[in-house]
């Protein structure tokens, strides 16, 4: 028997399900496995062996009265901006370090109420703002294919930790990119629904127009059962869409026989040098193979996607960080009067990054610059939307490159803007609320790349569908392990 | 839109920030290279676009008036950097009339 810890989702559940195993003797498996790796990899900021067990034990009960669970079992990482009652959230923010969850995420709840089994919460760039999880104040996560480099960001700790078989599930979070890019980083699915899809109930709102929960899985058929378990209304978050869930995991095909996918003209591969040019030129030929029929499609704001996201994410994380003053919860720093105290608790509690943001949203917002910035970017938004909808008209998906490069090495993006650009692909994407994943289409120098497939509002069926068939027909995300694996 | 005329100190006066020297210096020439990098959407020509604050079918949340379970008082008062009795505590606000 292969450990279990290495087992698919759809493979655990199966098995705990059948009574061929018990969710504890998984969870176990698990622990022992985070035990024995997790200190060169850094993907947990906090491990629950004590929850992990009672909701293992749980699962065994609900299992043995007859109960059929669609994730029996399944070990879950949860990213440390979803709240999970009793345990730390962090946000991997030194404002947020000895914070502890009052209540529980609608995500997450779900996910456990389906049967899995959270063996802790992973770090991330702090308040989920960058693309290397260098930001987290609180742990270095390493790529599990090459330890010298990062995972990607911001759930880059849940990447790492389903890459390395510390978890079948990894819970991120997606505002421009963050679940995409560490996935594609990974060799991972990274899948981002919808905007409104997923309850954001009891995540830390970074930018609440454009945040998005979502899974990171090794196989796309994971992903569908995690989206099926997390997905519908939810009265807890107003934006939370009363509309019914298409199931997605009974809908995964094998073909895109009779399906038009979009390659977007102002995507240009070319500038990400001759080798990620040709395998993504060799990605859209292995659609063609499966059956799909290639057309080009324009999506001529591509270029201001960057200057949109970067008024639009600071401009709403500015007035949601605002909440962290040392009043009711987190760090505070002393002062002679609240002002003071304000101020200096934020300087303390922040690091460069989120002050960063801050101030620039700040500055968007402010009297006189408002219009130029704030409202420019917004109506920049509505572009977005309509080359999409222009573009779909010409096809059911877009596929674009996941990232501009594979996992970079530490310390190798300095300059703000220079990570920023890392989410030229996926920005676009999100501003405009679609759903979109990144799945494994290849290597390059020993680290692996993402496909980014995007669909239609409310297409997760049709979008997860058609990443299964690109997986099944090429495995790529199978060619290669971890390094750890191989230890 | 013009980039040069961003006054970090103010900003962070604003967003209740208290800034170092040397970091005023840093921050300052960051947000002016992306403020740089923003200017190109003056290119877009906006003027008979709406915008967009919410992409998805937005609408009006309402629920009947009926009180709800919440937190419960003591477990959110015991995450507070201070308190006194059923209040958090914070410093001095209004000051002392000489």
């Amino acid at each position: 028997m292969q450990t279990p810890f290495k087992w698919s989702a759809a493979r655990t559940a199966r098995a705990v399900n059948n009574g061929e195993v018990g969710a504890l003797e998984v969870t176990e498996a698990m622990l022992q496995r985070v035990e024995t790796l997790d200190e060169r990899i850094g993907a947990y900021l906090t491990r629950l062996p004590e929850l992990a067990r009672e909701c293992a034990r749980s699962v065994d009960r609900r299992v043995r009265a007859g109960e059929r669970l669609p994730l029996a079992g399944v070990p879950l990482a949860v990213k440390d901006n979803m709240c999970l009652t009793g345990t730390r959230t962090t946000c991997g923010s030194k404002i947020l370090e000895q914070w502890i969850s009052p209540y529980t995420a609608t995500a997450v709840q779900r996910m456990i109420d389906a049967g899995a089994v959270p063996i802790g919460k992973t770090n991330m760039d702090e308040f989920a703002m960058g693309s290397s999880c260098e930001n987290s104040a609180l742990g270095v996560t390493r790529n599990p294919y090459d330890l010298k480099r990062v995972p990607g960001g911001s759930s880059g700790g849940s990447a790492a930790a389903v890459a390395s078989y510390q978890a079948a599930i990894g819970l991120g979070s997606d505002t421009g990119g963050s679940i995409r890019e560490p996935g594609a980083f990974c060799n991972a699915v990274g899948f981002k629904p919808t905007y409104g899809r997923v309850s954001r109930y009891g995540l830390v709102a970074f930018a609440s127009s454009l945040d998005q929960i979502g899974p990171l899985t090794r196989t796309v058929e994971d992903a569908a059962l995690a989206y099926d378990a997390m997905a519908g209304h939810d009265p807890m978050d107003a934006t939370s869409i009363p509309r019914a869930v298409e199931p997605t995991a009974g809908a995964l095909r094998d073909d895109l026989r009779g399906l038009r996918v979009g390659i977007v003209k102002e995507f240009v591969t070319e500038k990400l040098g001759p080798d990620i040019h040709a395998l993504y030129r060799r990605a859209y030929g292995e659609l063609e193979q499966l059956g799909a029929e290639l057309v080009d499609v324009s999506l001529p704001t591509a270029d201001y996607g960057l200057a949109t996201y970067y008024l639009i994410a600071p401009a709403e994380c500015s007035s949601n960080l605002a909440r962290f003053d040392g009043v009711r919860y987190g760090l505070r720093a002393e002062g002679s009067d609240v002002g003071e105290m304000y101020e200096k608790t934020r300087a303390a509690g922040f690091g460069a990054e989120v002050k960063r943001r801050v101030l620039i949203g700040t500055y968007a917002l402010s009297s006189g610059y408002y219009d130029a910035y704030y409202v420019k970017a917004q109506k920049a938004r509505t572009l977005f939307s309509r080359d999409f909808s222009a573009a779909f008209e010409r096809c059911d998906l877009i596929a674009s490159p996941a990232a501009s490069s594979p996992a970079f090495p530490f310390n190798a993006k300095s300059e703000p803007y220079s990570m920023y650009m890392m989410d030229y692909y996926t920005i676009p994407m999100s501003l405009a609320g679609l759903p979109a994943l990144s799945v494994p289409c290849g290597w390059i120098d020993g680290m692996p790349m993402g496909l980014q497939l995007a669909a239609p509002l409310f297409g997760e069926q049709l979008l997860l569908g058609a990443a299964h068939a690109y997986e099944r027909a090429t495995t790529y995300a199978i060619q290669r392990e971890p390094l750890e694996a191989a230890v | 839109m013009s980039s040069d005329s961003i006054d970090v100190r103010y900003v962070a006066k604003l967003a209740r920030i208290a800034l170092t020297d040397e970091e005023v210096e840093r921050f300052g020439a960051q947000l002016r290279d992306l403020l740089g990098h923003v200017n190109v959407l003056s290119e877009l020509d906006t003027a008979s676009v709406a915008a967009t604050a919410q992409v998805v079918e937005s609408r009006n949340v309402e629920r009947e008036d009926v009180p709800g379970p919440c937190l419960d008082r003591e477990t959110v008062l015991a995450m507070a950097p201070a308190r006194q009795g059923a209040f958090f505590r914070v410093p001095r606000i209004i000051a002392e009339a000489e």
